[in-house]
């Protein structure tokens, strides 16, 4: 078996020096502008999970409601966090691995700028009462223009880097990387045509609106994520990935079957047998580049896990690698009629739809800032004590929402599908469950504040100038690699 | 792999298949469903019109769709027709004038394809949206307060004042009245009728 080309080795430190400094500038607004919507979406999110179980709860204003509060989480969490950390990675890893300055730099600062009003405008809208009910897209439509407006920037810079590339190989990060950047704008733009400009017919908006959403985590988180790990574990470990076919074949069967899984959304739906059963066959089909990428990096990680108890980014990382093989499972387990039945219409789907964004997605974006911040600042994180913090707070959150959620909806499906037990008996057995979410969502958030702290001190006159990383313990003589 | 035309080509062609096929096939299979016409002119369904209109915007506004479904699943998949939340399994020309379909992915509560059906009258949909506890003690529903018009009872009582049951009566000075947008949204729930025969569902 033949290993690839990993971005290690000795080649002299100026040229990265050059290409992270060039990256600093819009990268870091990118990362800052995400952390405060992560707080902003956490509040959200809080918010939405009291009323769950105390309905009056912040409930005389119209804004405040939970069918707003709700959608105005997932979007801040969605666009806001999600995609602009994403954007951040994506940007300065495109540049390291092209090893080309950043293109675009003022464009990109511009970008920054306007993805934020954007969210802003569109979380507005919704607590307003301008949202459109369209699960992923219930930003009112016109603000659809200015987000494409602004991917157009974001796509040109990275293509651009792309096409300057000075190296002939292009490493499995970049194939990620190359997907994501097309295949999010491309979604988007038809989605909103067929949805918000009516171009589709009745149940076919739905057929279109699981297309997109569950490619925006497929087709725009996913492979943002996985070219994070692809690139972060060798470069931590100091060894190269196992197997370059392994990632070949994983990133082309996650490219062929990942487009077609979203219709599982609507299994036992008004919609022709063959369109659902063409969902479940992608999603099982899912298998393929799931165990493909699993083994890849366990092999790569192979008596190096030691190195988790040192590295922050490394435990993240790894917190989220092993996520994506338990939530793609899951997923394709899920999206089998037998499964479907009893945890479609339940909260089992909403712990999910966690476990891939937050557990897999979001996990491997704070490892990555904990990497890339000090590269871009020559500052270090000012104190271990904060990061492990963060990271237990929201492992164990995570941990704690999924169990209880899964658990709680599981049996609230199959009680569901027992027409002899009353339906409000179902609301009051889900109550506790909804409490363990509300506890569970208030440690994350906790982690989050210690975080966004950790990043504020960056910048604050305690930071401290980069002499070596930060480590949350000592490490053995034996490790190599970088933090 | 090494050669960028490659990966534009494959990128490009994996997206543009799906989209062909959960797109436009289904749109050239589903586009041209026309309403069905009854012997005496009328159709099945309606495009929601005047005060059924407004009160689906209400509806979309105010996220009913993420904790009430409008679906009802076929015979032998879920408990859907044996819970008594239809009488058929609904189909795709049931929505030919849902856009955007609000077919719901959850059921914090119940499905409310045939709500007009199930739970004709006005005065209780009025006092379940004010407070549901009033009319289904033990809902996590919140309240929708912010609905309604707290008056002082002046002269006369306003044809449109609630009516509550006596452990939930606001006071004798008190009435409360439902503004345009909760008359609108109750116009909107009692005309959810999903129970009218068609050929895609046999009898």
């Amino acid at each position: 078996m033949t290993t690839d080309t990993s971005p290690v080795g000795g080649e002299s430190v100026t040229w990265r020096e050059l290409v992270d400094r060039s990256t600093a500038v819009p990268v870091m607004l990118f990362f800052a502008s995400s952390v405060f919507w992560l707080l902003l979406g956490s509040a959200l999110a809080i918010a939405a999970s009291v009323k769950l179980h105390t309905p009056g709860f912040l409930g005389d204003w119209a804004w405040l409601t939970f069918g707003r509060v709700r959608p105005a989480h997932l979007n801040t969490v969605i666009y806001g966090w999600g995609s602009m950390a994403g954007i951040g990675v994506l940007l300065w890893l495109q540049a390291r691995l092209c090893r080309v300055k950043l293109a675009l730099e003022v464009p990109l600062i511009v970008a920054c700028a306007l993805w934020n009003v954007a969210v802003a405008g569109g979380t507005i809208s919704i607590l307003s009462g301008g949202g459109t009910s369209v699960e992923w897209l219930e930003f009112p439509y016109y603000w659809s223009f200015l987000f494409a407006g602004i991917f157009a920037i974001i796509m040109a810079s990275s293509l651009t880097m792309f096409s300057q590339r000075q190296v002939g190989h292009v490493y499995v990060s970049q194939w990620y990387l190359f997907g994501a950047i097309l295949w999010f704008p491309f979604l988007y733009a038809l989605a909103n045509a067929l949805i918000h400009a009516n171009l589709a017919t009745g149940v076919v908006q739905a057929s279109a609106n699981w297309w997109f959403a569950h490619n925006v985590l497929g087709l725009w988180f996913t492979p943002i994520g996985l070219a994070a790990v692809y690139y972060l574990l060798p470069k931590v470990l100091g060894r190269p990935i196992h197997s370059y076919y392994l990632s070949i074949l994983g990133f082309w069967t996650l490219a062929l079957f990942y487009n077609w899984a979203g219709t599982h959304h609507l299994i036992g739906g008004p919609l022709p047998a063959w369109l659902i059963t063409v969902g479940t066959v992608g999603s099982v089909m899912m298998f393929i580049p799931v165990v493909t990428v699993a083994i890849n990096h366990h092999m790569t990680t192979k008596g190096h896990f030691h190195k988790l108890k040192t590295s922050p980014t490394l435990r993240f990382i790894v917190f989220g690698a092993m996520s994506y093989t338990v939530v793609s499972f899951q997923g394709s387990t899920q999206a089998l009629r037998t499964v479907n039945e009893i945890s479609h219409f339940t909260h089992y789907t909403v712990a999910h739809a966690h476990l891939g964004v937050y557990s897999f997605f979001s996990m491997v974006m704070f490892g990555a800032i904990y990497y890339i911040v000090p590269r871009l600042t020559g500052r270090e994180w000012p104190s271990a004590g904060l990061i492990r913090a963060h990271f237990w707070l929201t492992a164990v959150g995570m941990v704690l929402y999924w169990v209880g959620l899964s658990w709680g909806g599981w049996f609230q499906g199959v009680k569901m599908n027992n027409p002899d037990i009353p339906f409000l008996d179902i609301v009051a057995y889900t109550l506790p469950f909804l409490w363990s979410r509300t506890f569970a969502g208030i440690l994350m958030t906790a982690g989050h504040v210690v975080f966004a702290v950790s990043l504020w001190r960056v910048f604050g006159p305690t930071a401290r100038k980069l002499r070596g990383p930060t480590l949350l313990g000592t490490p053995s003589a034996a490790t190599g690699g970088e933090a | 792999m090494n050669r960028a035309v490659f990966l534009y080509v494959g990128v490009l062609f994996t997206v543009l298949i799906s989209f062909v096929g959960l797109a436009l096939i289904p749109e050239q299979q589903l586009g041209s469903i026309e309403p069905l016409v009854d012997d005496d002119g009328t159709e099945y369904p309606v495009a929601p019109s005047g005060q059924v209109a407004h009160g689906r915007r209400v509806y979309v506004s105010l996220g009913c769709m993420y904790c009430h479904s409008q679906q009802v699943r076929p015979p032998g998949f879920g408990a859907d027709l044996d819970r008594g939340w239809g009488s058929r399994r609904t189909v795709a020309r049931d929505h030919i004038y849902d856009r955007p379909p609000l077919l719901g992915t959850m059921r914090t509560g119940p499905d409310l394809a045939n709500i007009g059906l199930r739970q004709p009258s006005e005065d209780w949909h009025l006092l379940h949206l004010y407070n549901p506890e009033i009319t289904s003690p033990g809902s996590t529903m919140p309240p929708f307060a912010f609905l309604f018009e707290e008056l002082e009872l002046e002269v006369e009582r306003p044809y449109d004042a609630l009516d509550f049951p006596p452990e939930w009566d606001p006071g004798d000075d008190v009435v409360v009245v439902p503004t345009a947008d909760a008359k609108a949204l109750v116009a909107y729930l009692k005309s959810l009728n999903a129970s009218h025969p068609v050929p895609e569902v046999p009898q």
